[in-house]
Formats: C-alpha cells, sequence, structure tokens
C-alpha cells in the first residue's frame, strides 16, 4: 500500500494494526469534513457556524466472527485502543457463514475525474456566502406584501475527505464538496399562516440556482398555498410533482436493499423478473454520473460504483446489493455498499432516478378531470414489508384539467405495488437536486381522504 | 461537588481557570454571552439477526462547541481536539459573529445545583457485553418460540455514556453523566397465504442493565413484536374520512408531541411562525386536556438533570384546562422574549447549537374509565399503536401513523385494520377531546424526535382519549 494522503496513512495504518493483533480481515474508514453555515432571518445574520471534524472506524474479522469500534481520537493510542475494542467485541459475536470482505476481483475504483470536489466551494468568501443567503430570502420577501415573515435564509457549504482500506490491499480516497443555497418564506393572509420553501445545492457554487431564482420560486410555493382547505374523501388520480414524487423512487430504494430482500421484509422480495410497474417505469442506480452527489469512485467496501437498472419498462430487474447481501441471495454485488465510519456495510444507492417519459407536466395536469396535485408530504406512514402507503399531504386541487383551489389536511393512501402499477404518465422533468430524482408522476387513483 | 468531579474536567484536566479564559477568547470581540459545551460518549451496540450476532460496534468521541451571542446572533465553532489551542481558535472563531468591545466574563463560576434524575449504579455500558448480549438472544429466543409463523427476529441493544461539562460565560458550571439504553425487538410473519407482516417493540430509557434484566423486558417486548406482527396478518383495510378516534394510552401520546409541543417550542414563537403564536391565554383544546413537558422525571428517556446549556429541568404546563400557558425555552428565546428558561435547550451534540425541544411530553389522566370511552363510540376507530409523526408548524398540520388499530361498532372492538396515518390541525384538534381516561402511560422508551437536523431523545404519553372528529387516512 502506497499512502497518497495523511488520511490513506491512517487507513493503512489501522491495517497494519488489525494484522498485528490477529485479525483474519480488516476494513478501515477515515472521514474528515469541514462545514460552514449561515442563517439569515429578516435580513440579519442570525447564525454562523464553521468548524471540522474528524473520524475513523475498523471492522475486523476473526474466522467469520466480526467486531467494530470507531473513535474521534486519531493519535496512535486513540487507533490502537479502538482495534483492541473492535477485537473485544469479535469475540463475543458469533460465527456468520456469511461475513467476509468482497472477492478480490470485486475490488477497484473507477478512474478519471468524477468532479465530485471543487475548491471554488472553500474559497468563496463568507461575505458572499452570507450575502448569498440574504439575497435570496430577499428575493422571496420583496415578491409578494402577503409574505410578510421568514424562517430565513441560509447557506451551507462542506468539504471533506473519505479514505477506506482493507487487508486484501485495497487503497483509495476521494475528496469531495458541496453546497446549498435555500430560502423558507411564510405568508398570511385571513389569519392563517403558511411556510414553504425552495433550495438549491450542487458540488460547486457554479452549479447552484441563483438566489432569485430561489427566493421568488419559494414565494410562488408559499403564496400557492394561502386559503388551503380539507377536500372530500374519494378515490381520485393523483399528480406528484418531482419533489414529493421522489420520495416514490426512495420507497422503491427501501424495497429493493438487498438487507430487506434477504429477510423477506419486502414486498419486492422474490420477485425478481416479475412486473411490479407498469411498462412505462424504468428505475436505474447509477454512482458514475460525474458531478452528482450519489456518484463516488468505488462503495463502502472498495468495489467501483456502477450503473445498475433496478425496475427495466416494469420488470424487476435487479436488486441492490452489497457483498454481505449479494453472498446471503446468491447474487453478484451491485456496488452498493454504505456505512459511516465503522460497522457492517448496510446497502445505499448511487444517483437513484426514474427514467423521464415524453409528457410535460402540464399536458399531465390537462389531462385529469378531477384529482389532486401533490406538492408535499408528512409524516413516515410507508410500510416496506406489505407496501401499504397513507401519507398526510397538501398540494392543489385539479378541475377539468386546470390547477385551482389549495388543498391541505388530507391523506392520501393505497398501496406501493398497486401504485407503481397505476402510473398512467411520466413527465419529461427529470432534474437532479439531489441523489433520488424522479419527473411527474401520475398515479390512476388513490384514496383522498379529507372531510 | 467541585470541578473535579466532572469526569471530562479530570481526563482533560480542565480547571476553572482554563474555562474562564476560553469563554474571555469567545466574546474577545464583543458579544453578550458566550458558552462552552465538552462532551464525552461513549457507545455500544450490539444486533442479532437470523440468530446471529452479526455486528457489535463500540465508539468514542470527544468534542467541545463554543458558542457566541449577540443580540440575535449566534456564532458557533467546534472541535473535536481538546488540546487547549485548538479550543481557542474556535473560540475565535465564534466570536467573529460580534463586533463590540470586548466583553468580561464574570470570574468565579458557580456550579449549577442540579438534581441526580438517573443514578445509575452500573450504566449498561460499564456491564460486561456477554450479559448485554444473553439479553438479545432471549428476545430472539422467546419471538420464535412464541408461534410458528415467525420467520425472521431482529433484536438489538444499543446504550451510551454522555458525559457533559457546560461553563457559561455568566457564571454557570455544570455538568453531568447521561446514560441512556434501549432495546428493540422487530418480528416477522408469515401466514399459510404468504402474506408476510411485521411486528416491533422497543423501551429503555437512562436505566442500567438492570431495568431490562428486573422488568423480564426482552421476553415482554418478544412476545408484544410477535403479537402485533400476528394481529396485522388479520387486518381489513383501514376506513378513509373524518370519524370519531379513540386513542389507547401511552405511545399514542406522540399525538401531543405532533400536535402541540412542536408548536410551542420557542424559537418558532418568538419568530412569528407557529400555528400558535401569539395565543398565550387562549383556548387551543378541550377543557379536559392538561399538558405537560418534564424533563425532571426519574430514569426516563427525555430526562435531564440540567439541559445543554446549564439549566435544571423541570416540569413545565403547556395547556391547563384547555388553555396555552407558555412555550418551552432555551436561553437565547427566553432573553429575547423575557422570560424564564424552562430547561429546555438542548442539542443532538457538541457539533449542534442548542434549540428549544420537547423532554418527557404527556396529558394528565382525567376521569372517564377507559372501557367507557370505548363503549361511547358507535362506530369509529381505536388506535392502540403509532410509528411516526411529522408536523408543518406554521399551518399546524400534524400526521402520525397507526401501526396498530380496530374498527369500534356499537362500543366495541371489532376487527383489526391496516396502517393509516391520522391528520389534524394542532390549535383544533385537541378542541374535540370530549373524554379523557384515568389511566396514564408513559411510553416504553422508544422516541427520537428530530428537529433542523438535531435528533434527541425524548419520551411521550397520554390515557386513553376520545376525539370527536379527526381524518383517518385508510385506503378502504
Amino acid at each position: 500500500m502506497n499512502p497518497r494522503n495523511s488520511y490513506e496513512e491512517i487507513a493503512a495504518s489501522l491495517i497494519r494494526l488489525a494484522e498485528e493483533r490477529g485479525a483474519g480481515a480488516a476494513e478501515a474508514t477515515v472521514s474528515a469534513g469541514d462545514e460552514f453555515e449561515a442563517q439569515i432571518r429578516l435580513g440579519n445574520i442570525e447564525t454562523l457556524k464553521e468548524a471540522g471534524s474528524r473520524a475513523a472506524g475498523i471492522r475486523l474479522l476473526f474466522d467469520r466472527r466480526v467486531g467494530s469500534a470507531y473513535t474521534s481520537d486519531l493519535t496512535p493510542e486513540g487507533l490502537r485502543r479502538m482495534v483492541d475494542s473492535a477485537a473485544a467485541l469479535a469475540a463475543i459475536s458469533t460465527e456468520d457463514p456469511h461475513a467476509g470482505l468482497p472477492g478480490a476481483g470485486d475490488l477497484g475504483a473507477l478512474e478519471g475525474d468524477l468532479q465530485l470536489f471543487h475548491e471554488s466551494v472553500d474559497a468563496l468568501d463568507p461575505a458572499v456566502k452570507i450575502d448569498l443567503a440574504r439575497q435570496a430570502e430577499r428575493a422571496a420577501l420583496d415578491f409578494d406584501p402577503r409574505i410578510d415573515n421568514s424562517e430565513g435564509g441560509s447557506f451551507g457549504s462542506s468539504s471533506g475527505w473519505r479514505a477506506f482500506a482493507n487487508s486484501l490491499g485495497f487503497l483509495g480516497s476521494y475528496r469531495s464538496s458541496s453546497c446549498s443555497l435555500s430560502v423558507v418564506p411564510v405568508a398570511s393572509a385571513e389569519g392563517r399562516r403558511e411556510r414553504d420553501y425552495w433550495f438549491t445545492s450542487a458540488r460547486s457554487p457554479e452549479g447552484l440556482e441563483s438566489p432569485e431564482f430561489v427566493g421568488q420560486t419559494a414565494a410562488r410555493r408559499v403564496l400557492r398555498r394561502l386559503g388551503a382547505r380539507k377536500a372530500a374523501t374519494q378515490k381520485a388520480p393523483v399528480v406528484f410533482e418531482p419533489r414529493v414524487a421522489r420520495s416514490l423512487v426512495g420507497h422503491i430504494f427501501s424495497a429493493v436493499s438487498g438487507d430487506a430482500v434477504y429477510r423477506k421484509a419486502s414486498y419486492l422480495a422474490g420477485l425478481l423478473g416479475q412486473p411490479v410497474a407498469g411498462a412505462n417505469v424504468t428505475i436505474v442506480d447509477d454512482g458514475t454520473l460525474p458531478g452528482l452527489f450519489g456518484t463516488s469512485p468505488f462503495d463502502d467496501e472498495g468495489v467501483p460504483s456502477r450503473r445498475t437498472a433496478v425496475i427495466e419498462g416494469g420488470v424487476l430487474a435487479n436488486y441492490l446489493l452489497n457483498s454481505y447481501t449479494a453472498r446471503k441471495l446468491g447474487l453478484k454485488t451491485t456496488g452498493n455498499a454504505s456505512r459511516g465510519v465503522t460497522g457492517n456495510a448496510s446497502v445505499g444507492h448511487g444517483n437513484l432516478f426514474l427514467q423521464p417519459g415524453d409528457a410535460s407536466p402540464e399536458q399531465m395536469i390537462s389531462s385529469v378531470r378531477n384529482g389532486l396535485f401533490v406538492t408535499e408530504l408528512l409524516g413516515s406512514g410507508v410500510n416496506i414489508v406489505n407496501g401499504d402507503y397513507s401519507r398526510g399531504a397538501a398540494g392543489v386541487w385539479i378541475e377539468n384539467g386546470e390547477l385551482t383551489w389549495p388543498v391541505h389536511e388530507i391523506t392520501i393512501s393505497g398501496n406501493l405495488r398497486r401504485m407503481f402499477e397505476q402510473i398512467e404518465a411520466v413527465g419529461s422533468d427529470l432534474e437532479f437536486r439531489g441523489s433520488v430524482a424522479c419527473p411527474t408522476l401520475l398515479i390512476g387513483e388513490m384514496t383522498v381522504s379529507g372531510q | 461537588m467541585g470541578l473535579s468531579c466532572s469526569l471530562i474536567a479530570q481526563t482533560f484536566a480542565i480547571g476553572t481557570a482554563e474555562l474562564e479564559r476560553w469563554l474571555s477568547a469567545a466574546l474577545s470581540r464583543g458579544g453578550d454571552y458566550a458558552d462552552l459545551y465538552f462532551e464525552y460518549l461513549e457507545t455500544t451496540s450490539l444486533s442479532l439477526d437470523e440468530s446471529i450476532v452479526k455486528s457489535a460496534t463500540q465508539g468514542v468521541t470527544v468534542g467541545v462547541g463554543v458558542r457566541v451571542i449577540s443580540g440575535e446572533r449566534t456564532g458557533y465553532a467546534y472541535s473535536d481536539d481538546l488540546d487547549s489551542e485548538r479550543i481557542l481558535k474556535a473560540a475565535r472563531t465564534a466570536a467573529c459573529i460580534a463586533a463590540g468591545p470586548a466583553t468580561i466574563v464574570e470570574t468565579g463560576l458557580a456550579d449549577v445545583s442540579a438534581p441526580s434524575l438517573y443514578p445509575v449504579p452500573v450504566p449498561a455500558a460499564e456491564s460486561t457485553l456477554a450479559e448485554r448480549v444473553a439479553l438479545i438472544v432471549e428476545a430472539d429466543e422467546t419471538a420464535r418460540a412464541e408461534d410458528s409463523r415467525v420467520f425472521q427476529v431482529q433484536a438489538s441493544f444499543a446504550d451510551s455514556v454522555k458525559h457533559v461539562l457546560i461553563a457559561t460565560s455568566d457564571g454557570r458550571l455544570a455538568w453531568d453523566r447521561q446514560p441512556m439504553a434501549r432495546l428493540n425487538v422487530m418480528a416477522l410473519v408469515r401466514d399459510a397465504s404468504g402474506r408476510v407482516e411485521h411486528g416491533y417493540q422497543g423501551g429503555g430509557g437512562r436505566v442500567g442493565l438492570g431495568h431490562f434484566l428486573e422488568g423480564g423486558l426482552a421476553r415482554k417486548y418478544a412476545k408484544e413484536a410477535v403479537r402485533q406482527a400476528l394481529v396485522q396478518l388479520g387486518a381489513a383495510e383501514a376506513p378513509a374520512g373524518e370519524m370519531t378516534v379513540v386513542l389507547g394510552p401511552g405511545w399514542p401520546g406522540i399525538l401531543l408531541h405532533e400536535a402541540v409541543g412542536h408548536g410551542l417550542e420557542a424559537d418558532f414563537n418568538r419568530k412569528q411562525v407557529s400555528a400558535f403564536s401569539g395565543r398565550v391565554g387562549q383556548l387551543v383544546a378541550s377543557p379536559l386536556c392538561t399538558v405537560v413537558d418534564n424533563g425532571a422525571m426519574a430514569g426516563r428517556r427525555g430526562s435531564l438533570n440540567v439541559d445543554d446549556e446549564g439549566t435544571p429541568s423541570r416540569e413545565n404546563v403547556l395547556i391547563e384546562n384547555g388553555v396555552l400557558r407558555g412555550y418551552l425555552q432555551d436561553r437565547l428565546s427566553s432573553q429575547l422574549l423575557g422570560a424564564a428558561p424552562t430547561g429546555n435547550g438542548r442539542r443532538e451534540n457538541y457539533q449542534h447549537i442548542p434549540l428549544p425541544r420537547m423532554t418527557n411530553t404527556y396529558m394528565l389522566p382525567g376521569e372517564s374509565d377507559p372501557e367507557e370511552i370505548i363503549r361511547s363510540v358507535k362506530k369509529g376507530l381505536y388506535c392502540a399503536t403509532f410509528g411516526g409523526g411529522q408536523v408543518d408548524i406554521t399551518s399546524g398540520n400534524f400526521v402520525f401513523s397507526a401501526t396498530e388499530s380496530y374498527l369500534i361498532e356499537d362500543g366495541r372492538l371489532g376487527r383489526p385494520v391496516r396502517g393509516a396515518t391520522l391528520i389534524g390541525n394542532g390549535p383544533e384538534a385537541l378542541k374535540h377531546v370530549s373524554m379523557v381516561g384515568s389511566d396514564l402511560k408513559l411510553d416504553e422508551g422508544v422516541g427520537i424526535c428530530g428537529k433542523e437536523g438535531q435528533s434527541v431523545p425524548v419520551g411521550v404519553g397520554i390515557p386513553t382519549v376520545r376525539i370527536d372528529r379527526i381524518t383517518v387516512g385508510g385506503n378502504a
């Protein structure tokens, strides 16, 4: 191993310590990060935060018994104590026939610049960052007199390193950066208040939407909510705008994640190769797209990131797996291992998205005679085991193809299996605002519960 | 008790002279107030899956957060290195928010006198690993033996001890040792038709391993997780629309957390962005409802001897006989609102700024017999267990999701129904409470509350209550 920076040095030294301790296999992770955050409210600085932290973790295998530990103390003494602690824990765990590292042949890293780090995030003057937050909030407050309050505008940025090593000889690290700008305006009318938000995030400040755009978009959204009332209880078609549609793709992730699948704690367990959604639904996980938030050269076990079709033309094509869940299911890892600094890897996603169709959001809305356009979802009423779905919602009611009055204090419910089978139209408006993305979706029928 | 009793002060050789020097650096550019929050956290977690201890992890984190307040502005910096130079650097960074003549730090830090709500003789973290493994093995074996339809069990035990040391520029010095332990059991069941359902039960608090051993909690939680999963195998679609709902006692108190608790946090009210802003003294609930937040309860998950700003916790009445009485304060909001601090300034860890947060939030018992409450309902829904909830504090709309409920028909519990989300509006929902039971119960100790990216442990509780009208998001 030839460490190229101090983080790789620590990771490599941890593998050496583990081997000295007699571990049969070991994985070490080091992460370090700096963060900056400025919050502005009603034009004044409310909070400024600036700091950094580092941590390291180790996972040891003695035969097939696993122990892990982490620490924020990166002195040689602190690292040694951590390795001792992990070894003591391995002694009390049970032999797990499937425990282990990925196969040596599965290890590796994507080559080339994935555009994960931009110097400009760290280089940007704090005064400029503060001013961006102020301008964004100003743009919202100036938009309409009904916007009479604000929870503030904020600019956040972070950058950091992640290094990983294992006892099969893998050693790698990468640096990443991100920044975001957001505004939360509050509007009132007839004694009732509403709030909404808009945000933009990117790996570099140049990739952000302008503060005016962020402020005005947030303003339009909050104004659209004023005067909201409940809808009558009924079965109706529901249009999900991208900001909420992405949560549906997130539920698919939970259901195809290897951990849930091997335990049969997912409604999609055992359905590989079968239709689980409309033929117009293709969902892809791609950890290789340059500059996006779900991109990385390798996963948290040292396996290169890749592109995996999860649902293809409505058919369940692949589960997302790390090496452990792959061994459990008799499949191959898909490079989706994910963890903090320690512990067994769970399953994560790269850039997970539903492929766009050709309908414009306007066309989709105009195709609905009587239904709901959802702009916000509340709560956690989703059961991945049986697919049951019931969440709080707010949005705008659609009458004869037009967005009409704002609606709130309702729930929408159904079952994920049926909802995905009943996707009648997929929008063309796919946009990555995070690592999960989805265009506008029209679901043929759900239960709207209100008055 | 002197500062030397603090583990952090001992371990890192921190005396009052050092604390005063760092506070002075924090106020070197002006500012009204500064504080230091030192944290030393040790965690252990063990998890059993498929009857195998697949994961065992321990960790240690240390850090200090430095905060400077100047008017409504807050500067914050933290360090995971307790070297004096690094702390000074963090103090100077936080100081940059303030511009003005340097403020003098009051000399002579005085200890805050605080109760001892969780004098756990041996916190779980200091008991042996083998004892903790035995606990999750017992849970696993109990669940598997409970019913032949059980095919997967996951059991985990997580515990921690957090030592904190807090010093403020207005002369307060407080430290605390905060144990926490939690046992979780999840069971999956499958019936002959292949239908799969799951059930979950967990609990704990600021307690030692003895709490779980003496209470036989591994067996109790395992049986409860299996019972809930089996009930779901027979559940029909839940009803949809407005109806009468009876909440069972205990964890359904999450209603209070979402419907009123968050909306009464002082930061939202100081900024006038809560649906409850400006409503102190007004009727916001049925006169049958008295709701308190109480951080000063022995051994409970949401309890604190002192909050994360060094203020002793206490019982605060939020709603008294339906009338809004007050807000949950942290130091910043209480100063700006001219109110007394209430001991609710909390943070996830040293990397975060304290915010007004709940502790243990519950409704005081009423006079109705719980069975009488169910008998009073001709047609409605009885909700026994919930998952999570969420609130939009500005509109006041909140949700909480029932995971075990039954139809009520002619005053009797009928068929179980599938999970459904309930939605209401904070200042309105509790006005429809028409009966409050005598059976106040607090939850088992599983609550995690999220706000602005920070998670803190909380508790909730409620007696059986009847709500005449609330929207149920079923699919029938």
